[in-house]
């Protein structure tokens, strides 16, 4: 049997704001346990919660950009239950009326087209602390520091089909948020999670299969790997005459496979009410209008410009746009190579991409700088050196070595274009080659590049390529 | 609306209260009063009424993102039962 897969994704992002939703404690990473713990985030007895304005603003800023509206009149309420990392006994969450309902994100598919992704709603909750099973005397130890952070759960329709799709999803949500600086989106740190909630169906059928909860999967390499994990076990179950069972089920990262959680019979009777400690949240027009102008450009239309810009391919603009970061490197880098676009395109996603993977290294921390790079590529386009001694130029300009004039000079690459220079050059290695020469004028073409591969080699590939081709096929003809 | 002795369990169960076998009638009775107070009111046409969020006609007001609080956490686990390492412990919760 055919089978189509049903995915929505159930996304986390930690609002990227210095104190907490309620409170006025820190939410800087990595504190010492319950440093950043204050009264509120505790649930101590006869404590308000007090909503921080940022959030509100970082809501309103994401549902502008994913054309979503964004509620005039928004409500927290109360999700209980009972855990030990969660004090109130409750988390103040949004429910029936949340901030930002109903809007869109275009993802890229990989034979090119694209596909809307709905968004259903986001949401504002607060994050809860963490639990740690480690050996306390068979006890547990929890840190509150993460209760409380603002978390942004951003909730897709069930639109996706693959695997593929759903990672392509979160990503262009990673990049989004990433670009309206409201999460850092440090995955390692939590900053920015996933829940998948995935179901199969036979192909045609209109109603949805049940569908089991993916939790907590903190990579992008994780979340494709444990969807396809779960739709090849749910149509294993189903073919196999089973039945799936509606629950939550881990990753186990270390065994590629999805294992069940322990069954909460009641784990879902979160018995929500409005929270009567706080009131609804009004967001009038002229907030709205203030956040709309500080809009920075989004991904999609800064994409569509570098097009039309830089002439460059709808591919590249892609990738040179993932990241706000990579976007404002290469924009730096054609300012300081005078314009040069696709030459620059190319180096920043080649040589420079392959050596900040190589060395594990974010393009913002790139010894090579956009300066430099830019000043490089301004060599090659005004025929100081080749692409080839480019590559020699960018290494010694990673190793340390001082920007791209600096290392021409000293290792003294600047290429030869006085044809005067390369002339007898070339008549000496002519003289030093009858045979050769003999065969080529006697119809053996191929051996052209033997010429030029030793006039380069006498001049330390500094010759220009192109005067080398025209002289030497002068002299060979000639 | 009337409650059985197992809707009483479960709602006790789920706010983690210890309750007495024998007072489970006199809650059910109670709480079943309540749902019919309750009931009663579902007789009114409300289409037209926006749902109440708070008994206070005003919006949330809002705070500057500013840290504010500093660290007190001697002071709080002064009064916490079980303490190591700055962690809060409490009775082991992974199965």
């Amino acid at each position: 049997m055919n089978w189509e897969v049903v995915i929505g994704l159930e996304i986390h992002a930690q609002l990227a704001t210095k104190s907490k939703i309620f409170s006025g404690a820190s939410t800087a990473y990595g504190a010492a346990p319950n440093t950043q713990a204050c009264a509120v985030d505790l649930g101590l007895p006869g404590v308000l919660p007090v909503l921080n304005k940022e959030v509100v603003r970082m809501a309103a800023k994401f549902g502008l950009a994913i054309g979503a509206r964004v509620a005039p009149r928004s409500v927290f309420a109360r999700k209980n239950y009972f855990y030990p990392d969660l004090p109130k006994g409750y988390q103040i969450s949004q429910y029936e009326l949340p901030i930002v309902e109903g809007g869109h994100i275009d993802i890229d598919l990989e034979d090119g087209g694209t596909k809307r992704i709905g968004v259903t709603r986001a949401h504002l909750e607060e994050d809860a602390g963490k639990s740690l099973h480690e050996d306390f005397h068979g006890m547990t130890g929890i840190d509150l520091n993460r209760a409380g952070t603002p978390l942004l759960e951003i909730v897709s329709e069930p639109d996706m089909r693959s695997a593929k799709e759903a990672v392509a999803y979160m990503r262009k949500i990673h990049s989004l948020v990433r670009y309206l600086e409201i999460c850092d989106g440090n995955m390692q740190e939590g900053s920015f999670r996933c829940d998948a909630n995935v179901s199969v169906r036979p192909m045609g059928q209109q109603e949805l299969g049940t569908r089991t909860e993916l939790k907590n999967i903190n990579s992008f390499r994780f979340v494709e790997k444990a969807i396809n994990f779960e739709i090849e076990r749910q149509i294993d179950v189903l073919e196999g005459g089973g039945e799936i069972v509606q629950e939550t089920r881990l990753y186990d990262a270390d065994k590629d496979i999805t294992r069940a959680m322990r069954s909460k019979e009641e784990a879902n009777d979160y018995r929500y009410f409005p929270d009567p400690d706080l009131l609804p949240v009004v967001i009038e027009p002229a907030f709205l209008d203030e956040v709309k102008a500080g809009l920075p450009e989004l991904p999609d239309e800064k994409r569509q410009r570098f097009v039309e810009q830089f002439e460059l391919s709808a591919y590249d603009a892609g990738v040179l746009t993932a990241s706000r970061e990579i976007a404002e490197y290469f924009e730096a880098v054609v300012v300081a190579a005078n314009g040069v676009a696709k030459l620059s395109a190319n180096w920043v996603m080649g040589e420079l991409t392959a050596a900040l993977n190589k060395s594990g290294q974010d393009i913002t921390d790139s010894p090579v700088t956009a300066q430099m790079l830019g000043g490089m590529i301004l060599r090659i386009s005004d025929n100081t050196i080749s692409g080839k001694i480019a590559k020699e130029v960018f290494e010694a300009m990673w190793a340390g070595e001082g920007d791209a004039d600096a290392v021409i000079e000293a290792k003294g690459l600047k290429q030869i274009t006085d044809a005067s220079a390369i002339e007898p050059i070339i008549d000496e290695i002519i003289a030093a080659n009858p045979g050769q020469v003999e065969q080529y004028r006697g119809g053996k073409d191929k051996l052209f590049g033997f010429f030029v591969g030793q006039v380069m080699k006498a001049t330390k590939g500094k010759a220009n390529p192109q005067q080398v081709n025209e002289l030497l096929k002068a002299k060979l003809n000639g | 609306m009337s409650l059985q002795k197992e809707d009483v369990e479960k709602i006790a169960h789920l706010a983690r209260l210890a309750i007495d076998e024998a007072d489970i009638p006199d809650y059910a009775r109670n709480l079943s009063n309540i749902l019919d107070l309750v009931e009663r009111m579902s007789a009114i046409d409300t289409e037209a009424v926006t749902p109440m969020a708070h008994p206070l006609d005003m919006p949330q007001r809002l705070r500057d993102d500013v840290v504010s609080e500093k660290n007190q956490r001697e002071r709080f686990q002064k009064i916490a039962p079980q303490v190591e390492n700055g962690l809060y412990l409490v009775p082991q919760v992974i199965e």
